[in-house]
């Protein structure tokens, strides 16, 4: 079957919060698609971009309401079709693949059986055609082992390889339209390369209609043809994918477009290295038994050396596993070293919280990657930033309240935040409260795990302003610990790549990040998409390791 | 907990389902829900609040002695001298039950306090403690949560014989296990989270983290915890009084008031079902209330 | 990690075996603690002190607790329990009388109560918002608190007094015809089922529920799979674990109801039996009756751990 057109107009979605009033959240949405191309919606957190995707499957989650409007597939108009008409549609001429193939494949049931589920229920064809065709597809997507690896259950392969098996789940029917949400999301950038490959490669071969749903513009500048930026469920713009990238018309996606790279506008400030403050020789952090010769059951971070002058950022970056959180969390004190020791401002740092001074404890504050988490809800912001001035000075109850006010300021927010619970807080409003309160204690050093990255891009863009010009005003030096290169090279003077809880480069972060010497440097920086079109195809990186690798 | 998220999300499957382009009336199924969640919520306060009202001031609104012969009736139906009859020996049924209330209601509300109280507090102090003092305080909870609640009272009035205290203790030592088991699982839990950590890293000490960062995030559930106890404590003891093991004459609970007036079940005696009513009404009243708290809590954090 | 699953089956069964023993601990302990003397409560306060001397030596209250405590426990292991202290027989004796009868009243309220449950607790979740489920979740949740009495009393006025088809409150010893069955079991597995059913389809419910909330369920529902085989082939299988896990509790909680009913339908059970030795103050009776019902609850609650071990997929397909 080859793709078909995709009509939709005037697309009204409806929502009703437990105990509330039902309100519009997608709004007056209309576009057009040809056979064979591919739209994306993008957009940040709560833009709508998911439920309008799943509207085209006749779709919506619980608690919202298909309002109005039209959904015109081929002759089809999907949203007149009745309860039975709409299941024949689903999995059949409609396809999905979900962000979280984690979670979208049943613990409990083999991937051949969960691939092959909709041709079967749809009659499509019968069970030894179906498992041909899915070996068929998994070969195309460059899964290993494509006759057994259907025989597996989903906690028996890795992530990318699922995210590729539910590819072919979604393309057994031969649908006419495929929706992709987030499909890469969640990856690792090297892995996300391979994935984007075989899911351009299988969908340009077969003809089909796509809607990709993404918030990374990079990534969509390879997948797609057309381009609509949502916003709070309207639409800002609609385009074709080069017009977006080069001549943007509205406000709303130069501002997307801005915040996708940050190290274009934004550089580390020049500051004047100081004397050393922390510095770490041979390290090793393990978890588990330990053996007769000292070692650990699971080395999580082996052979780390580094140095922090006072004033100074490093940028650490790996992938997730990479143990780049556990360097953090060691120098921090919550995780004790197996061998060597962190010393700071040229001492020896007890390895444990339980030894450390409480001038040490100020001097290091660390700032979660969550900021949700790392607020305690129970606390209104003043007294999340009354605590550290309590515990670290010793300050008049006036001087505290002008002091916790001129924190807000620093952090640009209004004092009328002051009384407020985070719940009541944005995610962007939320770390920045969690910089201030770092900041309350006046430290030489803050650590940060991965303080943009659960952010949407323009808040994250906005933070990691804030981290630059913290540095220029304040003097602190940072650990700044992140899987997206652009935002190191934005902040940091020096950069570390951690692969596998080593360190395989480290040095100046124009040096490293433009002429890598290893070869993971490389491959690592080459993965990342560019925001340009035809990247993918003259990228040279592909994680061939992965394929020839024996399964999980 | 799931058991009560589940009934937040009261729309259908099958009402997803779309219907054509033009605008549908606005009447979703979520706001037809929400009155009969209050109607639960006051259907239960209803119950609740006027057994504790009664175990307040029952006994002085209670038209006679609740041990005075006033009637040559036994097992007598409903008159207006004696709104709920009269019992095997002829006493007033309804200032018995006023009076009896007191005790099925204090009794249990003194031990469920109490179990929370041991329960919560042990559960908050293992995280301070050393591991292997956590491990011992855990293995006895754990072994005292293996012998149900009914047996435990049994072995201990067949060592003791029955009093208030001892019931009050068996009660305790049955049901303090489960709120520990809840409050200590609940306190590990929060002590990973991040914020703690961060508090972990500025230094503060394990009584702050306890006291300012763990404790007022687990106080809501602590309380819906010890109303379900209120509940299984109220349906222990009855049931122990029911037996003849629980309080004794001549104070009464309202268990013991069945049990003395079950003879007159193959009559279909008032005396019988007014005070067996009136324990399932004060239950069911308090399941609904704390079931209907816990619901519009949990719909508050999504 | 080829052979995880016989591990935790292990740990799990031995954890069980000390819970026992720690149990049997805590009951021996009670039951010793007497402030006064177990022989002069027996004999009562005429005894002559040569008698309690004598009664004492004859229960071996002389000996040191430790030993008692391991006479007792070996006791267990051989099956010989002493003797009962109010009627002078064994207890085993007394013991395997009635524990054929509780056993067959168990069996039958689970036999029904069980598919009762399931059933109510999976319509409820799949019509979940609907009528049924809002009808069934109203009476569920009342039912869960209701004492057993009350039912108990509400059924003998309906059955018994007010349509008269069975007789209250009697216990017809020889079973011949179908009619004398339902005279004995109609009204007691009634009472225990009722509470019984309401826990276990509420469990059922939410166990059920969180499964078809998941994600993999949304994207079966997206494949176009039809909302019966979303419930019974996606969800169900996930829910075993929970559902086991349930139904073991509620089962567990008929080992409180059972004595409740026991008594007022007069069965003689073993549950009533304990309930007469605590009467009684029939300490060597008590004890055996306790460590079997403690026993039983364990098994039921380690049961439902390995189903749980047993119906995870994870461990299973490794």
């Amino acid at each position: 079957m080859q793709g078909e057109s995709l009509t939709v107009r005037n697309l009204e979605i409806c929502a009703t919060p437990l105990g509330g009033e039902e309100h519009s959240i997608v709004n007056n949405i209309g576009f057009t698609l040809a056979p064979g191309e591919v739209m994306a919606l993008i957009g940040e957190s709560g833009s709508g971009k998911t439920t309008i995707a799943l509207a085209m499957l006749g779709y919506a989650r619980r608690g919202c309401r298909i309002a109005g409007g039209s959904v015109r597939l081929g002759e089809t108009e999907i949203l007149e079709l009745n309860a039975v008409q709409t299941r024949r549609l689903r999995g059949h001429r409609v396809a999905y693949i979900a962000q979280s193939a984690a979670a979208a494949f049943n613990p409990s049931r083999s991937l051949m059986d969960q691939v092959i589920e909709g041709a079967l229920i749809h009659g499509v064809m019968d069970r030894h055609s179906a498992q041909q065709k899915a070996v068929q597809l998994f070969r195309e997507l460059a899964l290993p082992e494509p006759e057994r690896i259907g025989m597996r259950y989903p906690h028996q392969v890795s992530g990318g390889q699922l995210q590729r098996i539910m590819a072919a789940m979604a393309l057994i029917t031969d649908p006419a339209l495929v929706i992709l949400d987030e499909p890469t999301t969640a990856l690792d950038v090297t892995t996300q390369i391979d994935v984007l490959r075989a899911f351009k490669k299988v969908m340009r071969e077969r003809g089909t209609t796509a809607i990709y749903v993404s918030h990374d513009l990079a990534v969509v500048a390879q997948m797609a043809d057309q381009v609509l930026v949502l916003k709070g469920g309207q639409e800002q713009e609609q385009g074709r994918i080069a017009q977006i990238l080069e001549q943007p018309a509205h406000e709303y996606t130069r501002s997307l477009l801005a915040a996708a790279r940050p190290d274009a506008h934004l550089s580390p400030p020049e500051t004047a290295r100081g004397d050393e403050l922390l510095r770490i020789d041979d390290l090793q952090v393990g978890y588990g038994q330990r053996d007769r010769n000292g070692h650990p059951d699971k080395v999580v971070l082996d052979h780390i050396q580094l140095r922090i002058d006072r004033g100074q950022a490093l940028g650490v970056i790996g992938e997730s596993g990479s143990g780049k959180s556990t360097l953090a969390r060691t120098v921090a004190g919550l995780v004790a070293p197996s061998r060597g020791a962190v010393q700071f401002n040229r001492r020896e740092l007890s390895p444990t919280l339980r030894g450390r001074t409480s001038e040490q404890f100020r001097r290091i504050q660390m700032v979660f990657q969550s900021a949700d988490n790392a607020l305690n809800p129970a606390h209104s912001v003043r007294r999340l930033l009354n605590r550290p001035l309590e515990t670290y000075f010793s300050l008049d109850r006036n001087v505290r309240r002008c002091r916790v006010e001129e924190l807000m300021d620093l952090v640009k927010l209004p004092h009328t935040l002051l009384d407020r619970k985070p719940g009541e807080l944005s995610g962007g409003q939320k770390q920045r409260v969690n910089l201030a309160r770092a900041l309350a204690a006046e430290p030489d050093l803050i650590l940060c795990d991965e303080v943009t990255s659960a952010l949407d891009t323009v808040v994250g863009a906005a933070i990691l302003e804030l981290l630059v010009e913290l540095r220029r005003e304040l003097g602190v030096a940072y650990l700044f610990i992140s899987h997206d290169i652009s935002t190191v090279r934005s902040l940091c003077d020096d950069v570390m790549v951690l692969y596998q809880g080593e360190c395989v480069e480290s040095g100046r972060c124009e040096e490293v990040l433009t002429r890598p010497q290893h070869n993971y440097t490389r491959k690592l920086i080459g993965s990342v998409p560019e925001l340009r079109q035809g990247w993918l195809e003259t990228c040279q990186w592909s994680t061939q390791t992965e394929a020839s690798a024996p399964l999980v | 907990m799931n058991e009560f998220r589940a009934m937040t999300h009261p729309r259908t499957n099958s009402r997803r389902r779309v219907t054509t382009g033009s605008r549908l009336p606005v009447a979703s199924p979520a706001r037809r829900n929400r009155p009969r969640l209050h109607l639960i919520r006051w259907v239960g306060l209803g119950l609740f609040g006027f057994w504790v009202l009664v175990a307040i001031f029952g006994p002085m609104l209670a038209p006679h002695p609740m041990s005075a012969f006033v009637s040559d009736e036994i097992y007598g139906g409903a008159s207006t001298a004696n709104l709920l009859g009269t019992d095997y020996m002829g006493r007033d049924m309804l200032s018995r039950i006023l009076t009896g209330a007191r005790y099925t209601v204090g009794l249990a509300i003194i031990a469920a306090l109490l179990s929370s109280l041991i329960g919560a507090g042990f559960g908050m102090l293992t995280v301070l403690l050393p591991r292997w003092i956590e491990e011992c305080i855990r293995r006895v909870f754990d072994t005292l949560i293996s012998i149900p609640s009914k047996m435990m009272a049994l072995v201990m009035v067949s060592a003791f014989g029955t009093s208030i205290p001892l019931l009050i203790l068996a009660a305790v030592l049955s049901y303090a296990p489960g709120a520990f088991r809840i409050a200590h699982s609940m306190a590990t839990n929060l002590a990973t989270l991040e914020y703690v950590q961060v508090a972990r890293t500025r230094g503060e000490g394990k009584l702050y983290i306890a006291a300012f960062e763990i404790m007022p995030n687990m106080i809501q559930s602590v309380l819906t915890d010890m109303g379900m106890r209120f509940v299984f404590i109220v349906l222990l003891l009855s049931g122990m009084s029911f037996l003849g093991l629980g309080v004794q004459p001549p104070a009464a609970d309202l268990g013991s008031l069945v049990r003395e007036n079950i003879g007159g079940l193959s009559q279909g005696a008032l005396a019988v079902i007014a005070p067996a009513l009136a324990i399932g009404t004060l239950t069911i009243g308090a399941n609904l209330l704390i079931d209907s708290l816990s619901t519009s809590r949990g719909s508050q954090k999504e | 990690m080829r052979n995880a699953i016989p591990v935790l089956v292990l740990g799990r069964l031995s954890s069980s075996l000390v819970t026992l023993f720690l149990v049997s601990l805590v009951i021996f302990a009670i039951t010793s603690m007497l402030p006064g003397d177990t022989a002069q409560l027996i004999l009562g306060q005429f005894a002559t002190p040569d008698q309690v001397a004598a009664l004492r030596t004859e229960l071996g209250l002389d000996q040191p607790a430790l030993l008692r405590y391991w006479h007792w426990l070996s006791g267990f292991m051989t099956g010989n329990l002493g003797m009962s202290a109010s009627n002078g027989v064994s207890v085993t004796q007394l013991m395997s009388d009635r524990l054929p009868n509780s056993l067959l009243l168990a069996a039958i309220t689970t036999a029904i109560s069980v598919p009762l449950a399931l059933i109510m607790g999976i319509t409820a979740a799949m019509r979940r918002g609907g009528a049924v489920d809002r009808v069934l979740n109203l009476v569920t949740l009342s039912m869960v608190a209701v004492p057993e009495f009350l039912v108990a009393t509400l059924a003998v006025l309906l059955f018994a007094v007010k349509l008269d088809w069975l007789p209250a409150l009697s216990y017809v010893s020889t079973v011949e015809s179908f009619g004398d069955f339902m005279k004995i079991y109609a009204m007691p597995v009634l009472t225990l089922c009722c509470v019984l059913i309401a826990q276990m389809a509420r469990m059922t419910r939410a166990a059920l529920i969180d499964q078809l909330d998941s994600a993999y369920v949304e994207m079966a529902r997206l494949k176009g799979v039809p909302p019966m085989r979303r419930v019974l082939r996606h969800a169900l299988p996930n829910a075993v674990g929970p559902i086991a896990n349930a139904v073991a509790l509620s089962l567990s909680y008929l080992l409180g109801g059972v004595i409740i009913v026991e008594t007022i339908f007069n069965y003689p059970g073993i549950a009533s039996l304990m309930v007469d030795a605590v009467s009684n103050r029939d300490l060597a009776l008590v004890q055996a009756c306790a460590m079997l019902f403690c026993s039983a609850y364990l098994v039921l609650v380690m049961m439902a751990d390995l189903c749980a071990i047993l119906s995870n997929p994870r461990l299973r397909n490794r």
